[in-house]
């Protein structure tokens, strides 16, 4: 196939670019643009419509080039109230334009599955907008036949987790299909945001899904640095990254013990649950809060990592690596272990690529994709961070890559602290341009954030686009469990943990 | 086998002494109960007010902080020229009433302990179903650290069930959404009766930052009976354990007063 994409417009990470000086589609040229694309290997990260001053539909699609490390936008102006669906040639879009459906109203024909998200109320009152039903009332995928049986799980869970609905079609053991239907942590943040920003937004950031406050919020400044044209601190930058690889370490290492509780291996479980807590602690040593709140903010970073503080957090990750290396060593020498994270939840790497996966789920199953090294962007573009992969895709690659990105992370913490910049942390933060499109990636500890901002002629926000890697993640979690056993769900669950509010917003 | 052992010696004891002895040392850039110095302010200030995201804060008659609210972001500490309000190291703001949250300088009516009857019924034995209705993640997660190896829990008889059938309350986290509103519902009117309700986290106590949006309620306050307020965005889980043993009268003797 010609790649029809490579004289395209192109930006990269954490850039603004002006909206006039990009050229608009037809409708027939914008579906060929993105279905060529995505054939020739680039990616969706984001899709999305907004209302445009004349009252029209204006429909966006940002395409990432990763081997090139370029973010190529484009648009259309819709003229109905429909237009032909993406998805049956580009499953990457199906979950998109469900959402731009729900949203606005804009029905994409030919669509296999055209159902609600997030059951919430549209963005304007208008005929062709999909009925408002109540949360959970819709149709499920049934299948039928002798022995077929269907089990309904949440949206309240077992434990201390968020809610959400799983509907699995089983035949005796074995899933066949499950759906997952979410909306019930639906929060009305987009919305809030056109118009922004305001005193609220860097909370609505770091709140987004609590255990990504950092991630969220870093992508979220650069996309306000970009508008403003403002330069974070080099020693602001490197604050952000240590920042963000312990939310990763903190993460990972939680749900290294979950897994391990998952099958019943509570010596894992009990250590891993507090060392989780000692990595929250040192970003709490950081800014005063385990979850990083106030760590970051638009101009740099709201606290500086003084030398007593260096010294300290140094110490507590030799302390930290030795705990969690002695802890989590003892899952790949447990066989009763190993025999139920191997083989369980396998994605294969075409699955992956024709979904659209991120994060440490994609290099579970031998994807190289990462934005740290993709798209690097503050810190990552001076420090390169060793890319962790895997080729099997199940349970026991989630884990293992995770396990690796951990001692990563620590290494990388290590030789940013010893290294820190002198300098200020803060640059007060100019106006917002007028007319611009933003757009901001940022390797979360689960995968891809993107964000997308675009500003009115006043430089407020027209529409602010959030893309957690949960959006992408969720159906690959549906396809991991199928011909699995149901009681191996939990398991496949947690080796994604995939966020609830993150994706519901 | 023995690499189990190995470990297990090699990762010690760590559960914390606390409540018989200390607390755990918190963060020097902890945020815990705001302090105030004696004003009086400009009376056409109001940057702290005009600052704050959630509208936590009231200047007349006095200046103080409504800890509901209040998500101990710090901004007004920042805006305020004259520093009246600084956030302390009192990690100690649980109460029994949501007009008790308001702080003015004077010490905050922490949570008395249930009457004799319910002490009884749940003073050795708590079991809490929670349900996370708008939550991010963060209250649960500091939640569940509750039940880790550090804190341990189930020392005090509070364990968290799978279902409402088995649960003597509810622990409720997020601004209770609109779409959750329903199942939280349900699953208060599953369990049994006489039940608690313990309310964690600016959210659940007031909608927090997500105050006023349509798509939630404002808090599970307004919805249900609640005994137990844990105010923070997400409160430290010192002061979550703080909270839960007030109620169930296990600190009740430890002084009132700000450490
Ligand atoms: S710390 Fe509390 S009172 Fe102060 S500005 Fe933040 S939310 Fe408002």
């Amino acid at each position: 196939m010609t790649d029809i994409t490579s004289t395209l417009f192109s930006m990269s990470n954490g850039r603004a670019a002006d909206i006039s000086g990009l050229n608009r589609m037809d409708m027939p040229r914008f579906q060929e643009t993105v279905i060529n694309g995505i054939g020739c290997g680039l990616r969706l990260a984001a899709m999305f419509a907004h209302e445009t001053d004349a009252g029209a539909l204006r429909l966006w699609a940002i395409l990432a080039r990763d081997s090139q490390s370029e973010l190529l936008p484009l648009y259309t102006d819709c003229t109905g109230e429909s237009y032909p669906s993406l998805t049956p040639q580009c499953p990457q879009a199906h979950w998109f334009e469900r959402e731009i459906f729900e949203q606005w109203g804009l029905r994409p024909m030919g669509h296999p599955w055209l159902k609600p998200i997030r059951f919430q109320s549209p963005y304007r009152k208008h005929a062709a907008a999909a009925p408002t039903t109540p949360i959970g009332v819709t149709d499920f995928f049934q299948v039928s036949g002798e022995e077929v049986h269907e089990v309904a799980v949440g949206p309240v869970h077992a434990g201390i987790i968020e809610p959400g609905h799983f509907r699995f079609q089983c035949h005796g053991e074995t899933v066949l299909h499950l759906e997952i239907s979410l909306g019930y942590q639906h929060r009305g943040v987009e919305r809030r945001l056109m118009n922004g920003p305001d005193s609220r937004s860097i909370h609505y950031m770091e709140t987004l899904a609590g255990d990504t406050t950092v991630g969220h919020a870093v992508s979220y400044c650069q996309i306000m640095e970009a508008l403003s044209e403002t330069r974070a601190p080099q020693r602001a930058l490197a604050v952000r990254g240590i920042g963000l690889e312990l939310e990763r370490i903190a993460n990972h290492i939680g749900d290294l013990g979950a897994l391990s509780g998952d099958v019943g291996f509570l010596p894992t479980m009990s250590y891993c649950g507090r060392i989780r807590g000692d990595a929250l602690n040192i970003t709490a040593l950081l800014c005063g809060n385990r979850f990083g709140r106030g760590l970051v903010c638009p101009g740099g970073a709201g606290f500086d990592l003084d030398s007593a503080r260096q010294a300290e957090l140094l110490r507590r990750l030799d302390a930290l690596e030795s705990d969690a290396a002695s802890a989590v060593n003892l899952l790949w020498k447990t066989s009763s272990v190993m025999a139920r994270f191997e083989g369980t939840g396998p994605l294969t790497p075409q699955v992956c690529n024709e979904i659209g996966l991120v994060g440490f789920a994609a290099r579970a199953c031998g994807v190289r994709r990462d934005i740290r090294q993709d798209f690097p962007s503050g810190i990552y573009e001076y420090a390169r961070i060793p890319i962790s992969t895997q080729d099997s895709g199940d349970v026991l690659a989630r884990a293992y890559v995770r396990w690796l990105e951990i001692q990563r992370a620590i290494a990388f913490i290590r030789e940013q602290t010893a290294k820190l910049p002198d300098g200020p942390v803060r640059e007060p933060l100019g106006g917002l341009a007028a007319n611009r499109l933003a757009v901001s990636l940022t390797e979360g500890w689960r995968g891809e954030i993107c964000h997308v901002a675009i500003t009115d002629d006043q430089g407020r926000f027209r529409h602010y686009k959030i893309c957690d890697p949960s959006f992408h993640n969720w159906f690959g979690l549906a396809l991991a469990l199928r011909e699995q056993q149901i009681s191996d769900f939990p398991l496949c669950n947690k080796s994604f943990n995939l966020s609830y509010c993150g994706h519901d917003l | 086998m023995l690499d189990i052992l190995l470990t297990r010696i090699q990762q010690k004891h760590r559960t914390i002494s606390y409540p018989k002895g200390p607390a755990p040392e918190l963060p020097d850039r902890f945020a815990g109960a705001p302090v105030f110095d004696p004003g009086p302010c400009a009376e056409d200030c109001g940057r702290c007010a005009d600052v704050c995201p959630t509208r936590a804060i009231c200047r007349a008659p006095e200046l103080r902080v409504d800890l509901g609210r209040c998500i101990f972001c710090r901004k007004c500490e920042a805006a305020c020229l004259e520093n009246r309000i600084r956030f302390g190291p009192d990690y100690r703001m649980s109460v029994r009433k949501r007009e008790h949250l308001w702080a003015d300088g004077r010490p905050l009516q922490l949570a008395k302990s249930l009457d004799a009857a319910g002490k009884r019924l749940f003073g050795r034995s708590l079991k809490l179903r929670q349900v996370s209705a708008g939550g991010c993640n963060a209250c649960e997660a500091d939640v569940n650290v509750l039940g880790t190896v550090g804190w341990d829990l189930g020392r005090f008889g509070i364990q968290f069930v799978a279902s409402p059938r088995h649960a003597d309350g509810l622990l409720i986290t997020g601004p209770v959404t609109a779409n959750m509103k329903e199942a939280l519902l349900k699953t208060y009117a599953a369990t049994p009766a006489p039940k608690l309700v313990i309310a964690v986290g600016a959210c659940a106590i007031s909608g927090g930052i997500y105050s006023g949006h349509e798509q939630v309620n404002d808090g599970a306050v307004d919805i249900l009976p609640v005994d137990l307020l844990i105010p923070g965005c997400p409160p430290h889980p010192l002061t979550i354990l703080d909270g839960l043993l007030r109620l169930l009268g296990r600190i009740e003797k430890l002084s009132q007063n700000p450490i």
